[in-house]
């Protein structure tokens, strides 16, 4: 894995790290906007005793991923991997779900431009909620 | 660039230029190693002699019973290791407790691991205390040392450390304190206290980084960990770090004969942080004794959001902080000491400490408070958990 450890030597995270951790993309705020989002699949991993817990939403159409929000309680790899993680998903017009299906945690560090070694495992889990998502999608749309 | 606002003086404190200009001399000008014969270094032994005679007056002891260390780790592990191999023909059972340092809690595991010692691990209460009745009950025939920190580094639960000192005298058990903590704000009176061995640490009171005190009560049974040239009653051989000596013995003094006014100070300023921070964020909790704390210590949990994102967004304001959560350690485990005050693991995530030091204003604090109630909403908005639970 390229770009694993980051170079930034005044912080530990990388440029996008930060300004995906600052500026978080996409996410679903708190409250009305959770009850009023209207989802296709939703799927949830972590636990608050491991300290990282990610939800993420999608809606689909034509089998491409056109909207994808999320919450996480994490530290700033896990809040920027997820941010990222909707960004991948559904830019240039949204990503196909076979495709989507495929994401890592590597294809995810490596667009936030590596990510401390200590981080990876425990706070990329973005991936695994998006693959929880597409199964509730795809279980969903049969009952239909 | 930003202003920073320090508030981490439990990790370690600045320098101060008092201790800066005493040690100064010590480098250039009078410079000899005290074990030389010729007048460099009698000059050097004399200096030294005389900085034991005044931290010695300090905390009540004789001057022989000072023993200059690189670190407070270093004199943990020369009490623990120390007195534990001196005295195995007597018994092979410490008793210590679960939120000690890792200095006392790692040593002790290497004694058992290594060396088959055995060790009790007191609990504490959800405040912190040690509970005396159950250390009387850990109390076996060959008990050899007990050892307790007098001030918690991360909760700053003030213990009960003369009880504890007569609890040990009574069955002639020796006694250890860790007191890197206290040292800066608490009696330290050896006599008062009533204990065997006490730890101290330049880095906690303003002087430099890599200077540590043991106190060995006379009659102590001891071993050295490092052989050499004998310094130190021989109990820590190495060329004594003369500047650095000279500079804990500056700031001991400085900091114990200001600590009545400076603690009053502190304990405003803490009370105020702490009432301000409650008042103007839902779902905050104190970790601690509210009152039984070290004056500079403030630890408090907020529901739903993780340490190291609060700590990452103070920083990006100048304010230096730190935290209990997995993610700042290397074990990925949170905080030992509020996993043992029974604190939720989703709250010990969520911890953040403020120390506070000589040079924090009342102006600081107003920052972080003007600041901290956006930091904690904005992180809320995007977490998924909320008031402890999950949704």
């Amino acid at each position: 894995m390229k770009n694993v450890v980051s170079k930034d030597k005044s912080w530990v995270y990388s440029d996008i790290v930060k300004d995906h951790f600052f500026k978080p993309r996409n996410f679903l705020a708190t409250g009305k906007e959770v009850k009023d989002f209207k989802f296709d699949g939703v799927g949830e991993v972590g636990s608050p005793a491991c300290g990282d817990v990610m939800k993420l939403w999608i809606k689909v159409d034509k089998d491409k991923i056109v909207e994808c929000k999320w919450q996480t309680f994490g530290c700033a790899s896990a809040i920027a991997s997820t941010s990222i993680l909707s960004v991948i998903v559904t830019e240039n017009g949204g990503m196909k779900i076979g495709d989507a299906m495929k994401i890592r945690p590597k294809d995810i560090v490596e667009r936030l431009g590596g990510l401390p070694l200590n981080k990876i495992h425990c706070s990329v889990l973005g991936d695994q909620a998006l693959r929880t998502a597409i199964d509730y999608y795809f279980k969903n749309k049969k009952k239909i | 660039m930003k202003k920073t606002i320090y508030l981490d003086h439990s990790a370690t404190t600045p320098v101060d230029e008092r201790v800066k200009k005493e040690m100064g001399l010590y480098f250039c000008e009078i410079y000899g190693n005290p074990s030389s014969l010729h007048h460099k270094g009698s000059e050097v032994k004399e200096a030294i002699n005389k900085k034991k005679k005044k931290i010695s007056n300090i905390i009540s002891s004789e001057p022989e019973e000072i023993i200059f260390t690189g670190s407070g780790t270093e004199s943990i592990n020369l009490a623990i290791k120390g007195v534990s191999r001196a005295n195995k023909n007597k018994g092979k059972h410490i008793i210590t407790c679960k939120i000690e340092h890792h200095a006392v809690l790692d040593t002790c595991s290497y004694l058992e691991k290594e060396e088959g010692f055995n060790i009790t691990y007191l609990g504490v209460n959800e405040y912190g205390f040690s509970d005396l009745e159950e250390l009387k009950k850990a109390i076996q025939q060959d008990t050899i040392l007990i050892t307790i920190s007098y001030a918690n580094n991360e909760i700053g639960t003030i213990q009960q450390i003369k009880e504890i000192a007569k609890i040990a005298k009574e069955k002639s058990i020796l006694f250890h304190t860790d007191a890197c903590q206290a040292a800066g704000f608490l009696d330290i009176n050896v006599k008062n206290l009533g204990v065997s061995l006490m730890t101290l640490n330049g880095s906690k009171i303003y002087a430099p980084k890599g200077i540590g005190i043991l106190y060995v009560k006379k009659g102590v049974l001891i071993n050295s960990l490092i052989q050499g040239g004998g310094q130190e009653r021989g109990l820590r051989s190495g060329t004594e770090n003369v500047p650095f000596i000279v500079a804990i013995s500056k700031a001991l003094e400085m900091v114990q004969k200001e600590k009545d006014k400076e603690n009053k100070r502190l304990i405003l300023l803490r009370d105020y942080f702490i009432s301000e921070i409650t008042k103007k964020i839902p779902d905050v909790i104190l970790n601690g004794h509210p009152k039984q704390r070290l004056p500079n210590n403030i630890n408090v949990s907020f529901l739903g959001v993780e340490g190291e994102s609060i700590l990452l967004h103070l920083d990006n304001y100048g304010i230096c902080a730190s935290t209990g959560s997995a993610c700042t350690s290397n074990s990925l485990e949170p905080s030992h000491v509020l996993v043992a005050t029974n604190t939720p693991v989703e709250l010990s995530h969520s911890s953040i400490r403020f120390s506070l030091g000589r040079k924090t204003t009342k102006e600081e604090i107003d920052y972080v408070i003007s600041i901290l109630p956006e930091i904690i909403f904005s992180l809320r908005k995007i977490s998924p958990i909320h008031g402890g639970r999950k949704k």
